[in-house]
């Protein structure tokens, strides 16, 4: 009888256990960041697991993309776009309990722009040129010129508020206003987090989440597949099949803000010639390419935007795909015979998978081209920092980039003073209506000189658990965000 | 007469500064030639130990300096400004010279400083300290398990040398060198996490939280790693065993009315212990090898990972500790064999004696 009971408190013991769990979440993630102070770093693992989470900013940007109030409830903007207002939230504390008001919104500000600031995005708050404390709980950002996107931009990881205490820690113990704070960081296995109990804002449904970092693809599946991990933020393509018919999974497809693009010099001949390019543009089958990279689970681009951004201005009709007109438009700059070049590639597969059959769908024309496979570093140093290069296939992952191209010392070396024009006015525009007009003249541009080959989007293939619901399928921002995530019966 | 054949079944590869006679060929009657007390037999293996690290800190040090990248324009991001990235470089102190550099690093790991991590932004000997905590008891359950089963398997082999059962164990014995040990590994976490869930698919839960569960997702790993070392330790004891069962000191042996295995197991498996110690002690260094690609198929938390990891992100000052340290483990292990060997041997031991 003793025995019977026992084993009855030890069942009840384990229920109780896999009960308590449905309000944790376990989430595998490919790549564990170097550390977890997003003003510090550009990579992509520090918000993944910190946006939204345990750091907040003033804004917050949701699952469409579109900019909602963050530690900033509310904001006027002034007749000529200089002067920003932001009212604080009220009852706000970080996690180690002190109190936020709008000095630490100065300092997270101060310290952006400081001299010896090493923030990843410090030239998208160059345009800031003072922040005022009015009192503890309203904060004035005056600029030097209006920016379109500045209320996005302060919605951006690189831009959550911090405090001037814990500030210098943030890498390894990271100290925020967000929903969740951090427990500990096991390095190269997990980060765990913990609901906040004090947070100011509502309160998410879990108690508790766990990034775990899996990198090897066969190795995630075990684990998805063993019940180890509660799902995935982007599975490989390849290994979406496998969970596709299995009811205990769900498939969750779509888009980043990942545009992958074939990057060309536009500064050295044949380059140069918009026909070349043109041609170069008929010569992709970007169907077939899309099928053979990413399983057809990506979508197509024709100029620099993501698709689900609601200024994107489907493109990709610009030149379609037909090599009888590429090679008419080689002979027409010249070269008849075709010409070689070389693709240098960084190394993820989307790049390497992508150089091969972009080799051969060129060759159809006559364009020879020679794959050279780069680590990252040397890929920064060649093609990046010294323009080194004739092409290269690089996604371009930070949200509405477009203005990258008004730069004719990016590397692509586009120098086009008619755009460089319209984006000075696009940024300066606030009015939706007319950014929507511009950015969508920006793109035309960009599409018809292709500048560029525009290939696709990178696609984001979550695989979660049925039971779990509020994630994010598009991923218009870095992140996963676990505000949202709940389970369901 | 045995003596000499003992020491030729040493690998000449083993003939290093850490290796003096009875190493190499030529010496003249192998164990003979050392008459020096134990003292100077250590100092001298310590002494080699030394300049073999400082050879090797030098070479990690400026070949790595030599690679293209620039480590703050990869933690920044192609989006960041030339500024901030200056700014980040010179917070590295990337903008001393080399010869600085290697003198301020190689200073600092003499008190223990190994520096920070370039990505991590945390000191590389906490970095390095805390991922021992998996990769050593890793690489320790793999060597038992090694020697666990190869050497029982072994020995059995030699005993019925011939037999369909010897035959057997070097079918499998060849299979085992022959599997890659991260296939191995996931057809492991296959058959025992998702179809049996007796075990975690990977994973590591720290020590500190739960020893069982810690030692638990060590047992696929430790079993993945040890597979082709053990089956290379069965075939290298058998060898061993059969050549010794040859030898004239069994034939004595049996003279005085021992059985074949009472002779086999007084005097032949210690004699053949000599070559399995020396491939142990080779075999660390192919431990630390394999721990990098298991770690990474079981998404252990342990030094492997972190060096891959770290030569991806070009984190250079990290790179160069965990490689260094690595180094440090195996000519120590070199060290250790040797002192074993003095200890399996007695010739060695006591070879200032005779």
């Amino acid at each position: 009888m003793r025995r019977l009971m026992t084993v009855l408190s030890l069942a009840l013991m384990l229920t109780g256990g896999a009960m308590a769990q449905e309000s944790e979440v376990r989430i595998a993630v490919a790549l564990e960041p170097p550390a977890l102070d997003p003003t510090a770093g550009a990579a992509e693992a520090i918000d993944i697991v910190v946006y939204q989470n345990v750091f907040e900013g003033l804004t917050r940007i949701d699952e469409t993309g579109s900019v909602q109030p963050g530690l900033a409830t509310n904001w006027t903007i002034s007749q000529d776009g200089l002067t920003y207002t932001f009212t604080l939230a009220e009852g706000v504390t970080f996690h180690d309990g002190s109190t936020f008001d709008a000095e630490d919104v100065k300092f997270t500000f101060d310290r952006i722009l400081a001299e010896d600031s090493v923030n990843a995005q410090k030239a998208l708050y160059e345009p800031i040129e003072s922040v005022t404390v009015l009192d503890p709980q309203t904060v004035e950002i005056t600029l030097d010129q209006p920016r379109g996107d500045f209320l996005f931009n302060i919605g951006r990881g690189d831009a959550v508020i911090v405090a001037p205490e814990s500030a210098d820690n943030n890498a390894s113990v990271p100290i925020g206003t967000g929903p969740f704070a951090f427990v500990q960081w096991d390095r190269g296995s997990r980060v765990i987090l913990e609901r906040y109990d004090s947070y100011w804002g509502e309160a998410p449904a879990l108690t508790r989440a766990t990034y775990v970092f899996i990198s090897d693809t066969a190795t995630l599946i075990n684990a998805l597949l063993a019940g180890d991990v509660d799902g995935t933020n982007n599975m490989a393509a390849e290994a979406i099949a496998v969970f596709e018919d299995n009811p205990q999974f769900k498939v969750l497809v779509g888009t980043t803000e990942g545009e992958v693009v074939l990057s060309t010099n536009n500064r050295i001949a044949p380059f140069n010639d918009l026909r070349v390019r043109q041609a170069m543009a008929h010569a992709i089958d970007r169907e077939a390419l899309i099928e053979g990279v990413t399983y057809g689970y990506s979508q197509p681009i024709g100029s620099h935007f993501a698709p689900h951004h609601p200024y994107y201005v489907d493109l990709t009709g610009t030149y379609p795909h037909d090599p009888e007109r590429a090679r008419e438009l080689l002979a027409e700059a010249g070269l008849a015979d075709g010409f070689s070049a070389t693709l240098k590639l960084p190394p993820v597969a989307y790049a390497r998978l992508s150089g091969q059959i972009l080799a051969s769908q060129f060759a159809e024309v006559g364009i020879k081209l020679e794959l050279i496979n780069l680590e990252w570093a040397q890929w920064l140093e060649d093609v990046f920092t010294n323009h080194d290069f004739d092409l290269s296939i690089v996604a371009h992952v930070e949200p509405f980039d477009i203005g990258i191209y008004a730069d004719p010392d990016y590397y692509f070396g586009y120098d086009n003073p008619e755009f460089q024009a319209l984006i000075e006015t696009l940024n300066a525009t606030t009015d939706d209506a007319e950014r929507k007009e511009l950015a969508s003249q920006a793109q035309t541009i960009l599409a018809q000189d292709a500048v560029n080959g525009y290939l696709f989007e990178l696609a984001q293939t979550g695989v979660w658990n049925a039971r779990l619901d509020g994630m994010w399928q598009n991923s218009p921002i870095e992140g996963v965000v676990l505000r949202d995530i709940h389970w369901v019966e | 007469m045995h003596q000499v054949k003992v020491v030729g079944y040493l690998n000449p590869a083993t003939c290093t500064v850490l290796h003096p006679p009875p190493c190499g060929e030529g010496e003249g009657g192998g164990g003979r030639t050392i008459r020096l007390p134990m003292i100077l037999f250590l100092i001298r293996r310590f002494l080699g130990f030394a300049v073999t690290l400082f050879i090797a800190a030098a070479v990690i040090f400026f070949l790595l300096d030599l690679l293209p990248g620039d480590p703050a324009r990869f933690i920044l991001g192609i989006n960041a400004s030339a500024e901030a990235v200056a700014n980040l470089r010179t917070q590295l102190g990337l903008d001393a010279p080399p010869l600085t550099r290697f003198f301020a690093w190689v200073g600092g790991m003499l008190t223990g400083d190994f520096g920070t991590s370039v990505t991590q932004r945390a000191p590389v000997a906490a970095l390095i300290g805390e991922r021992l905590w998996v990769s050593l008891p890793l690489a320790l359950m793999a060597m038992v398990l090694s020697v666990a089963i190869g050497l029982p398997l072994g020995i059995a082999a030699a005993r019925r040398r011939g037999s369909l059962i010897d035959t057997g164990l070097m079918v499998l014995a060849q299979l085992g060198i022959a599997i890659p040990n991260f296939w191995f590994g996931m057809l492991l976490a296959l058959l025992f996490a998702v179809v049996l869930r007796w075990l975690p698919p990977g994973g590591f839960t720290p020590w500190q939280e739960n020893p069982l569960a810690a030692f638990t997702s060590l047992v696929l790993p430790s079993l993945a790693l040890a597979l082709p070392q053990a089956a290379i330790l069965a075939r290298v004891m058998r060898t061993a065993l059969v050549e010794v069962t040859g030898q004239d000191f069994i034939r004595t042996a049996r003279a005085k009315g021992m059985t074949m295995g009472e002779a086999v197991w007084r005097h032949g498996v210690r004699n053949a212990l000599l070559p399995v110690v020396t491939i142990l002690g080779l075999q660390f260094a192919f431990l630390v090898a394999g721990v990098i690609i298991v770690e990474n198929v079981f998404y252990l938390p342990g030094l492997g990972r972190l060096i891959f990891t770290a030569i991806s992100e070009r984190d250079l000052v990290l790179v160069r500790g965990i490689t260094i340290v690595l180094v440090i483990g195996v000519t120590f292990t070199m060290l250790v064999t040797d002192l074993v060997y003095a200890l399996v041997d007695p010739r060695l031991r006591e070879g200032g004696q005779r």
